[in-house]
């Protein structure tokens, strides 16, 4: 206590410790990177230091003993609605350091969550709902450009056979991807689970923008590769490694904004693989310097395109911003056969507070908006949708593909399943759940059979749900879930919000 | 036959096998208990522990090994091979506390009796019927029970 500055009494958490429970075995000590946990010598018992604990909740979870709880710090600022403890806590942090704000995870603040404002349909009397264990239920997706029209020829037998020629598609067993995470900022262990966990279950995972370890090329199939700025790890076999390429231009925790992995995150697997020295800054910057304009991007696409030789679908993604529909018809029109659109409360590992939680838009509207767009301008069929950031649960993702997605991406829901509690301090590298993290004796907390079995149960057990949501709503497939917006209804929504989400009101 | 295996690549060094194990061999089968007053107590000691180096960590115990050199080097028949189960067994009243196995075993997975003149070995928690504690309690699947 003596001789600290004193907001370091502005800690947020408390460490708990039954005395009653407590044995200091010492497991809390060894699990917790920050060092809140220690052995006191004088006393010969392990104690803590309420200033360093993040609140990860690791130590809780293994203390042998159940001995731990971390809570909420209880001291309250005198209240005021508007200069809220954050703001404070905000302010004598930087006039203590001089430094822009850093966050990890998705913005924490207080936006509404369109989601919780929808509700879905269901079959009663005049329409039977579909028992999804007794009868087939179709989730299979296809990502990728579709033709305005098909042609059929019939050979002199009779025997109709398809004259379109169709463009690549991505499929997938279930409409979820595993977001991209880039290696680097989550480790290898992590990348072999979601290669793994997409094999498993039919589904793809997105490589993110540090490119693709050379043992996970078997991965290919279930394997979407990144292109960003920085172009780490870009090169010839690594964009005809999987199954779809992707043009990163925004993401939605920090739109406008670069990232920036730093030196001590690049160790030799990372620095092989990113084609970066070790210990040298990953910089990517915030804009595609060869990207200036919708006739940039689309050479770019075209470029991927030829060096893939057209067998693979290019997708571009971008953050959510207020114009989102008229870019993402830019898009579609420069030839992207995906548009991922990626809204502001996705996470991140590494954001300037400020603009993750104050720029961008929240998913669900921007994915109505540029559903309606592309449909209105006839588009549609060109490019699917892919929508990401802050898909909770398959509720979520069944809303989603109602207001016009044909897919998703699950990131920090991904993080959670293998164990996150979104501490939020991804960019510390000290990650002690051993995701966001590099270092070799946190990152192993990660044992990629673990994850990979976790993993696979999420994306099943989502799968089973959204199937039981079809049934209830009489359908057999997404397919006729897909833009649907009519079994959705909104509640406590202003006729604004309503009219860009495209819903009615619930009792309409 | 099954034997514990640990895994170095993923064993995280928190310790808990050897919490575990305690707690199996204890009087009182509670951990609080075992540890607070049963170590002082009895000399109840882990069968298994955890070694360290650097960034690498691995639980280690007695192997079980089909030709166990501790046997060989035991003066009073206290280390035994059963022919049934293939497990080394020891028989802690034959056990004299020589410490020759101790000497012997190439992994050093017998251990001195903190208090006593005898050993402290893993009986891969002999009549336990959810199998070897340790192998229950590692959180990370950084010990297997298996046939190899
Ligand atoms: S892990 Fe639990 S029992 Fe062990 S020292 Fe920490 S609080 Fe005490
Ligand atoms: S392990 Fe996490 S929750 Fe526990 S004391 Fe350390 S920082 Fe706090
Ligand atoms: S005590 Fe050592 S030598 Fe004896 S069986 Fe076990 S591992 Fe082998
Ligand atoms: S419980 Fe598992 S991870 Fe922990 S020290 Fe033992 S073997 Fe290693």
């Amino acid at each position: 206590m003596l001789f600290q500055p004193v907001n370091k009494n502005y800690h947020e958490f408390c460490i708990d410790r039954d005395p009653d429970l407590c044995i200091s075995c010492k497991v809390c000590v060894r699990q917790c990177s920050y060092q809140a946990h220690f052995f006191d010598e004088a006393r010969q018992k392990v104690v803590h230091d309420n200033t360093k604990c993040i609140g990860c909740h690791r130590c809780e979870a293994l203390c042998p003993t159940a001995a731990l709880n971390i809570r909420n710090k209880p001291s309250d600022f005198r209240t005021n609605k508007l200069w809220r403890p954050v703001f404070l806590q905000n302010i004598y942090k930087q006039a203590d350091t001089g430094g822009v704000l850093l966050a990890g995870m998705g913005s924490p603040v207080d936006i509404p969550v369109y989601w919780d404002r929808m509700l879905l349909d269901a079959s009663q009397v005049t329409n039977p709902s579909i028992d999804p264990l007794r009868e087939p239920m179709e989730l299979k997706t296809f990502l990728g450009a579709k033709p305005r029209k098909i042609s059929v020829e019939n050979d002199k037998n009779g025997k109709p056979s398809l004259k379109t020629k169709l463009s690549p598609q991505i499929e997938l067993e279930v409409p979820i991807m595993f977001a991209a995470m880039s290696f680097g900022a989550i480790n290898f262990n992590l990348h072999q689970a979601m290669a793994r966990a997409a094999t498993e279950t039919g589904v793809v995972y997105n490589t993110g923008e540090g490119g693709l370890h050379k043992s996970l090329y078997k991965y290919g199939r279930n394997t979407i590769v990144q292109v960003a700025s920085g172009r780490f790890g870009v090169h010839l076999d690594y964009l005809k490694a999987g199954v779809g390429i992707e043009i990163k231009v925004g993401q939605g925790a920090k739109p406008g904004i670069g990232g920036h992995l730093p030196g001590e995150k690049i160790n030799d697997k990372v620095s092989e693989t990113r084609m970066v020295p070790i210990g040298s800054d990953a910089i990517s910057p915030a804009p595609h310097h060869d990207i200036y304009s919708i006739e940039d991007l689309l050479q770019l696409i075209f470029a991927l395109k030829e060096a893939s030789e057209y067998k693979v679908p290019v997708a571009v993604k971008i953050a959510a911003v207020h114009n989102v529909a008229a870019i993402a018809s830019g898009i579609v029109r420069a030839g992207a056969d995906i548009v991922t659109i990626d809204g502001m409360r996705g996470g991140t590992g590494a954001a300037p507070a400020m603009i993750r939680d104050n720029v961008g838009i929240p998913i669900e509207l921007a994915l109505a908006q540029v559903d309606q767009r592309l449909r209105d301008e006839g588009i549609r069929n060109q490019a699917s949708i892919v929508a990401a950031g802050g898909i909770r649960c398959s509720a979520d993702v069944v809303k989603a593909i109602a207001l016009g997605a044909d897919a998703v991406y699950i990131g920090t829901a991904t993080l959670i399943a293998v164990g996150c509690t979104i501490c939020g301090r991804c960019y510390t590298g000290k990650c002690p759940w051993g995701i966001a993290t590099n270092d070799p004796k946190l990152s192993k907390r990660q044992n990629p059979d673990i994850a990979a079995k976790k993993l696979t149960n999420l994306i099943h057990a989502w799968g089973h749900e959204i199937e039981e949501m079809l049934g209830g709503m009489g359908l057999n497939s997404i397919e006729s879930l897909r833009g649907n917006r009519d079994k959705l209804r909104g509640v406590g929504l202003s006729d604004t919000e309503l009219d860009i989400l495209g819903i009615k009101h619930a009792g309409r | 036959m099954k034997r514990v295996y640990p895994d170095k690549e993923y064993c995280i060094g928190c310790h808990l096998c050897e919490l575990a194990c305690i707690t199996a061999h204890s009087a009182s089968k509670d951990l609080i208990i075992a540890y607070r007053d049963e170590r002082a107590a009895s000399g109840l000691s882990p069968c298994k522990r955890v070694f360290e180096k650097g960034d690498t960590c691995v639980a280690i115990s007695c192997r079980h090994c089909d030709e166990p050199s501790c046997v060989a080097a035991c003066i009073s028949g206290g280390l035994h091979k059963d022919p049934e189960t293939g497990r080394t067994v020891y028989d802690r009243d034959k056990c004299v506390g020589c410490w020759s196995c101790l000497m012997a075993c190439p992994y050093g997975a017998i251990r001195r009796h903190p208090i006593e003149n005898k050993i402290v070995k893993c009986d891969l928690c002999e009549g336990r019927a959810e199998g070897p504690a340790c192998v229950q309690a590692c959180p990370n699947a950084a010990l297997k029970y298996e046939e190899r």
